[in-house]
């Protein structure tokens, strides 16, 4: 027909992901603090949703797999499987594996089923080995039992004689062998049309006695009997022997019944199917016609009629859908055909542009009903405005006054507005570790627990995603390097379990992510050793304590002997920094020798807008981004230093820093060259401190940057550019690059002089 | 052509349903849960009712229930999804007052015909 499923599909990976993420988050909660039925419940619903998603939208490999994961989900929240560790194991596997699968559909690559093939035979050994239904080993028999288990439940409140059998052992044979029960009846209408002799019957006499609440549960007779007329030529006779006196009707209910005589081809299965969802709250007969009369002479019991007709097909029980119903749905759809053909077209053209944006955010209503509320209040405002500057006169300028006032408000808003929408919770950046965790645990035999403050800290989303791995890594070797073992925190006094622990703030304009552990902290006396070794550092210099942990983040630095398959990955910190200073944050190290580290993470609330410091050096305006600047101070004379050549140092505390003068960096004129007296603005870029010098101090504000590499071209010492109120472009000065630029440029003056 | 309300916990699920009894021409209104649903069944009057089972905060079962208690749904067809080893709870479905059920994986054809029977 013409709905294109296609267009659903990427919502359905989505979903599929996330449902995957709340499956491994639930298990690794049941894993740590026990399992509860809500727990479990939530886990089911995830495979199940999955399941039932992937079967309709045709990806069968998926719907199978999740077939059989959910069997033993079924049985575990039914109370009758416990879930042990290796099941949470391979519960675990298996999302890994869903995971890959939906990953693979979503990116339309081909899917490796290896993985599925041997996760699915584990969980049919666990099914097969414990199953309390006898026999039930594989997903399909399991599941007529537990279709037969709940008809004979239901069944119970029209035969008593049934009560006894509503326990799991019952299989079909035992069913088979209690003639005078209702069930059969039911099972019916779940057999496939196996009554291949269908051609040779010509008419059906069918006996229907509604209960008289049928009506309450949306059945109508009528719409019954449409079915059936579609399926032949069908006569309806009403009975009306049922009807109570006129004072005891009630209109909620029905008395009525009727005889009914179709006339189709049609099989036995197809009528039943018709009352399939009826047949519960019905007495009904249905008689092949060329056999009515002696059966109505009889006045059988509605059961054994149909008893009789049914027992050659139950030894063939299938979950298979019948055939029917299929045959049926095309019929009736066909009327539909004219509109749908229309929408066709609709759907092709959604598909398409819906593949193409393979990125999405999820924003919470709250967030879009602010945005359109800020945005009524914008339009007020302007229109405030216009009315005043349509006929303008000097007494109303404090209404101008107070219109631009309300003018500047709506926009600040509707700025942070629009940004909240693009920031997301770092909980999604910080869910894979409790996973991780686990996994590292046991693969390097470490006791960890992990502690994860501050998850609904915002971040936003293309920060987030830029700062997993870096994250990943910092974690992986806060495991490796910074965990003992056990046995040498139980010597060393610590408590057996080492703690990880990851903290996310908000702190001036920046996210401040944390990463701690309670293990050995960093040696600095090593770190130097091998850094000397590597020819980081030229000779024992005398660096202090902080500088030389600032070494571990040099390039081709790694403090590990042997690389070790967790943190030896080819991806040093030096790739860490490097990743986060490209996302205008920094990183610094806290470690105490013996007690553990903490390496903090600094990183900018977005990208697209940056809290800059707005510098004068002559005639033109810099900005400084926040982030980076430590202190702004007024040069005194008896703290300069001039080194040899060009190279001036001021004396800071106990640090030498290095004065870069704008103007000589930018070749423009500035007010004053002289130091004395001069702005100094220490800032830091890549662990170290340098001073700019400026002539002034100007507003700090937030500016939105504009890629100057794509209006202009790449300028080195500027890392982009922004328009200020009074419309000039000012550049933002890119503080790293700038070091680099200053350095260089004096290391020839050197080499020249 | 009537309006119906789908309740479904899975996005995909009721975008497809939705778009599907669209393309026959229905109003579709949806929801991710029972609560939500009940809610806005009380606020309109649907002519049909498509529910998931297993939803987060009210499951179908239960939306069933307090929909059969309101008067103007005493009579309402609702349509419970299921998947085929679900099949235990088309009974406690029905017991709830559920019309009937749609048995997943569905394809559209399947849907609108099984809604066709109860408009």
């Amino acid at each position: 027909m013409a709905i294109d499923l296609e267009q659903f599909h990427q919502v359905f990976f989505e979903e599929s992901l996330e449902g995957l993420d709340v499956m491994e988050q639930t298990l690794l909660q049941i894993s740590s603090a026990g399992s509860d039925a809500e727990a479990i419940n939530t886990i089911f619903r995830s495979a199940h949703s999955i399941k039932g998603g992937s079967g309709t939208f045709g990806f069968s490999e998926i719907a199978e797999f999740t077939h059989v994961m959910e069997t033993l989900l079924d049985e575990a929240r039914d109370g009758r499987r416990l879930i042990t560790e290796p099941i949470i194991e391979l519960l675990l596997k298996s999302c890994d594996c869903l995971r890959t699968m939906v990953l693979a559909l979503q990116h339309k690559s081909t899917i490796d089923y290896t993985d599925a093939e041997s996760l699915a035979q584990a969980f049919e050994k666990i099914l097969a080995t414990q199953t309390p239904v006898d026999g039930a080993a594989d997903g399909d028999s399991a599941n007529s039992v537990t279709v037969d288990d709940g008809r004979l439940q239901s069944d119970s409140r029209h035969s008593q004689s049934f009560s006894a059998q509503s326990i799991l052992e019952d299989s079909i044979d035992t069913l088979l062998s209690q003639p005078d029960s209702a069930a059969p009846v039911d099972a019916v209408q779940e057999q496939p049309s196996a009554a291949e002799d269908s051609d040779l019957i010509n008419g059906w006499v069918i006996q229907f006695l509604p209960a008289p609440h049928i009506l309450q549960t949306g059945n109508e007779p009528l719409r019954i009997f449409r079915e059936l007329a579609a399926l032949g030529e069908l006569v309806v006779t009403v009975d009306v022997t049922r009807l109570p006196e006129f004072n005891q009707l009630s209109v909620d209910e029905c008395f009525l019944c009727w005889n009914l005589v179709l006339e189709s081809g049609c099989s036995e299965d197809d009528i039943l199917e018709v009352f399939e969802w009826v047949i519960d709250d019905c007495e009904l007969t249905v008689v092949n016609q060329q056999s009515s009369d002696q059966i109505v002479a009889d006045q059988p019991s509605p059961i054994d009629t149909t008893l009789a007709d049914v027992q050659p097909n139950m030894t063939e029980a299938s979950s298979v859908e019948p055939l029917p119903a299929l045959s049926v749905a095309t019929e009736a759809s066909s009327a539909a055909k004219p509109q749908t053909t229309e929408a066709e077209s609709d759907t092709q053209e959604n598909a398409v542009t819906r593949s193409a944006s393979n990125s999405s955010i999820r924003v919470g209503i709250d967030k879009v009903d602010s945005l359109i509320n800020l945005v009524g209040e914008l339009v007020i405002t302007q229109s405030m405005l216009s009315e005043l500057g349509n006929n303008f006169a000097l007494d109303k300028l404090d209404r101008l006054s107070n219109g631009l006032e309300q003018l500047l408000q709506n926009t600040k808003e509707l700025q942070e507005s629009v940004m909240r929408i693009r920031m997301l919770p770092i909980s999604f950046a910080f869910n894979r570790f409790p996973r991780m965790i686990r996994d590292l645990a046991n693969s390097t035999g470490k006791k960890i627990a992990l502690n994860v403050n501050g998850e609904s800290t915002e971040i936003d989303k293309t920060v987030m995603e830029q700062i997993g791995d870096p994250l990943v890594h910092l974690v992986r070797n806060a495991v490796d390097h910074g965990i003992e073992t056990a046995e040498e925190r139980v010597a060393l006094g610590k408590p057996e379990e080492g703690t990880i622990t990851l903290d996310a703030y908000h702190q001036g304009g920046n996210v401040v992510i944390e990463i701690g552990d309670d293990g050995k902290g960093l040696d600095a006396d090593k770190i130097l050793a091998k850094a000397v070794e590597r020819g980081i550092v030229k000779s024992i210099e005398d660096l202090s304590e902080q500088q030389i942990f600032e070494l571990i983040f040099e390039p081709g630095f790694s403090t590990v002997e042997t690389v070790s398959n967790i943190s030896g990955r080819g991806v040093g910190m030096d790739v860490v920094r490097r990743n986060i200073k490209s996302l205008g944050g920094r990183i610094e190290i806290v470690s105490s020798k013996g007690a553990g580290s903490s390496f903090r993470v600094y990183l900018p609330l977005t990208l697209a807008i940056l809290d800059g410091q707005l510098v004068r050096v002559g005639t033109e305006t810099y900005i400084v981004p926040l982030i980076s600047i430590v202190e702004s101070l007024q040069i005194k004379s008896e703290l300069v230093n001039q080194v040899s050549g060009e190279m001036v140092l001021y004396r800071l505390r106990e640090d030498n820093v290095p004065i870069i003068r704008i103007y000589e960096e930018f070749a423009i004129d500035a007010n004053s060259t002289e130091l004395a007296n001069g702005l100094l603005v220490v800032v830091e870029g890549e662990g170290q401190k340098v001073g700019l010098l400026v002539d002034d101090l100007l507003a700090q504000q937030q500016v939105v940057i504009k890629s100057l590499e794509s209006n202009y071209k790449r300028v080195e010492g500027v890392s982009g550019a922004t328009i200020l109120g009074d419309g000039s472009v000012s550049l933002i000065l890119d503080i790293p690059g700038l070091i680099r630029k200053a350095s260089e440029r004096s290391s020839k003056h050197h080499q020249a002089a | 052509m009537a309006e119906i309300l789908i309740v479904d916990d899975s996005a995909s699920m009721r975008n497809m349903v939705a778009a599907t009894l669209k393309s026959a021409g229905h109003q579709v209104a949806d929801s991710p849960d029972g609560q939500a649903a009940l809610e806005k069944a009380k606020s309109g009057k649907f002519q049909a009712v498509i529910t998931d089972l297993n939803m987060p905060i009210m499951d179908g079962i239960t939306l069933i229930k307090h929909l059969r208690q309101l008067p103007s749904y005493k009579y309402t067809p609702i349509l419970l999804l299921t998947t085929e080893s679900a099949a235990d709870k088309k009974a406690a479905g029905k017991e709830a007052g559920a019309t009937g059920w749609l048995v997943k994986p569905f394809n559209p054809e399947k849907l609108l015909a099984t809604v066709d029977r109860v408009l």
